[in-house]
């Protein structure tokens, strides 16, 4: 029988964390998604699956604390809001150079600087385009639910070893904060020893038992052997481009015109989609569920279709840089988006639509 | 030769030899820098102890950035200053795993200043090993937090003053006030007496790491005759008129 309960986005990460095995959690407090640390402790899976959860001196603490367990195989994460992701940004790409698999969420809030701590869709870039020096990507999942805030932290640990990358969970304060109704998975054992010395063997720091060394490592002073190595992360992203999108519509079959927002914005936009049909409008919504791997292919598609888009996101226009990419400017795209915080009422949204494209 | 001199090279008549865990790789330091010494320690301890098959070592970034070319076991390379946070997770999450830090002055006493205390505060059972040669040797002889007063690096041209730069960090020192930490000791490698002491603390850090009773701490006052532009033999002897005084050797602590 199902197990379904009524909880915070931030609370649902820490329990789909236990749930799903990981090993370890490792996080600093940070508004809005202290509840995610807060939470394990009161669980205490240390004394259940063993998972061990610890609150790090910081945040460059912490994820550095994730490259270590990560090293040793194990399946570790920890969250964060954007502040606090700034700080782990040099971690995150030793992480994508080391090709050590890793979950992180941000709970992002309205920069930039301290900023606030209310809701905020402005780490777009940073999360698709630079999360660190370097020139690496990870994949990046928006839950746009309480339910996806669970059901993401298994399918983001499943991706990270998949393609040994860190993965992102870039959710905001509004969905962090808000309770909704969830269905949770059943518990998961931990991977045993064994199991990640025989699966992971090629590279998981686990005592040379039975095999030569490994070292991880993201250094390289050769520079062709490391444009090799360079090469080799770039074939691994075309993979993950290839394969890894996800998207959802909502009645885009016969759609004029499109919205595109993820994550909360995206709540929104359905909002928006169904104002604007009834009043005539034929108006469809695209979610990108991954920003990276972007769903380039589908907006590509309904750009042909349609005879505007409309980008909406709680941000100053980062996203519809993605979408004018995506639809090679073949029809007028704009931004429609607040700042600071300010999370847009579905009836702006819908002035600012028509505005644009007036009957 | 006269007789009585006569060489018998015969396996029982063996004292010292390469470990058995040292690789063939043929090493990147200097001739006459202490960190091949303390690699050899280190890899002897290892190899003693029986515990090659459930060590993993980090490294950091700085000269020892690739000890792990050197010594036959699992490796990690950190972030600069980072390695205390890597260790952390790798023994919380292996609590059966030998785990040990390598780390410069630099890359632990400037950078990894945090995460190097709240390791020893928490009291990870790790086992840390310092280099502390008073330079940034690899970035080309830079001042470090551990420059001595007076001493001439490539960012103190006319030695470091205590108005511009402040003071010699003594490190171990400010670690004993942690009750996470059992062990501290500050030992060099600059005659055979103290490799063989030095090897003892070492040991005794990783016994104390694997038997559970905190951090230990083991300090390697050391030679960067590159860094300090001087042949092996003046640096040995500058180290033990100049460092020794200020970084006095011998245990700090030990519970």
């Amino acid at each position: 029988m199902e197990e379904v309960r009524l909880m915070k986005g931030n609370e649902v990460l820490a329990e789909a964390a236990i749930r799903c095995g990981c090993d370890g959690y490792f996080g600093y407090p940070i508004t809005p998604q202290s509840e995610v640390l807060e939470t394990l402790m009161e669980l205490k899976p240390w004394e259940t699956t063993g998972m061990v959860v610890l609150q790090a001196e910081s945040e460059i603490a912490a994820i550095n604390m994730l490259y270590g367990g990560a090293a040793t195989g194990k399946r570790v994460m920890t969250s964060s809001s954007s502040p606090g992701i700034s700080l782990m940004s040099e971690g995150l790409s030793y992480l994508a150079g080391a090709e050590l698999p890793c979950v992180v969420v941000n709970v992002q809030r309205g920069g930039p600087g301290l900023g606030t701590i209310q809701p905020s869709q402005s780490d777009y870039f940073q999360a698709t385009k630079a999360p660190g020096h370097g020139g690496f990507r990870m994949i990046v999942l928006a839950p746009f639910s309480v339910q996806e805030m669970h059901d993401f932290v298994g399918l983001a640990f499943d991706l990270a070893f998949k393609y040994r990358t860190p993965v992102m969970i870039l959710s905001d304060g509004v969905i962090g904060q808000m309770m909704e109704k969830v269905v949770l998975g059943p518990q998961q054992p931990r991977w045993t020893d064994e199991y990640i010395a025989e699966t992971c063997m090629d590279w998981a720091l686990t005592g040379k038992k039975g095999r030569g060394r490994n070292i991880v490592t993201s250094v390289d002073l050769d520079p062709n052997s490391h444009e090799r190595f360079n090469l080799k992360l770039q074939a691994k992203y075309r993979n993950i481009e290839e394969n890894e999108v996800r998207y959802e519509t909502v009645r885009t079959d016969d759609a004029e015109y499109l919205l595109v927002a993820y994550g909360s914005a995206a709540r929104i936009g359905e909002k928006v989609v169904e104002m604007a049909r009834e009043e005539g409008y034929r108006l469809g919504l695209l979610r990108p569920v991954t920003l990276y791997p972007f769903p380039t292919g589908p907006i590509e598609v309904l750009s042909r279709q349609v005879k505007g888009i409309l980008a909406l996101e709680m941000s100053a226009g980062q996203l519809i840089e993605d979408v004018k990419l995506a639809s090679q400017c073949r029809v007028p795209a704009y931004h429609y988006g607040r700042t600071g915080g300010v999370v847009p009422s579905p009836g702006e949204v819908y002035e600012a639509f028509k505005a644009h494209f007036p009957k | 030769m006269s007789e009585e001199f006569k060489v018998e090279i015969k396996p029982e008549n063996l004292v010292y030899q390469k470990p058995a865990l040292t690789t063939d790789a043929t090493m990147h330091y200097c001739p006459g820098c202490s960190h091949g010494t303390v690699h050899s320690l280190i890899a002897e301890v290892i190899e003693e102890m029986g515990i090659q098959d459930s060590t993993i070592g980090v490294s950091p970034v700085g000269c020892s950035v690739f000890a792990y070319n050197y010594i036959d076991i699992d490796w990690a390379e950190a972030a600069h200053g980072r390695a205390c946070a890597l260790a952390t997770a790798m023994k919380r999450l292996n609590p059966g795993k030998m785990v040990f830090t390598y780390q410069g002055d630099g890359d632990l006493a400037a950078i990894g200043t945090g995460e190097t205390i709240h390791a020893c505060n928490r009291g990870e059972n790790i086992a840390i090993i310092f280099i502390n040669n008073a330079i940034y040797g690899m970035t080309g002889g830079q001042m470090a937090p551990t420059t001595l007063v007076g001493m001439k690096t490539a960012t103190t041209p006319e030695g470091r003053r205590v108005d511009l730069h402040g003071y010699p960090f003594k490190i171990a020192e400010m670690l004993t006030h942690l009750d996470g930490v059992s062990y501290i000791t500050r030992q060099s490698v600059n005659n055979p007496v103290n490799v063989r002491r030095a090897k003892k603390a070492i040991r005794k850090g990783f016994e104390k790491a694997m038997a559970g009773k905190g951090t230990s701490f083991i300090e390697i006052v050391a030679t960067c005759n590159s860094g300090w532009k001087l042949s092996p033999v003046e640096a040995n002897r500058w180290m033990e008129e100049h460092m020794h005084p200020v970084y006095p050797l011998g245990d700090l602590k030990d519970i």
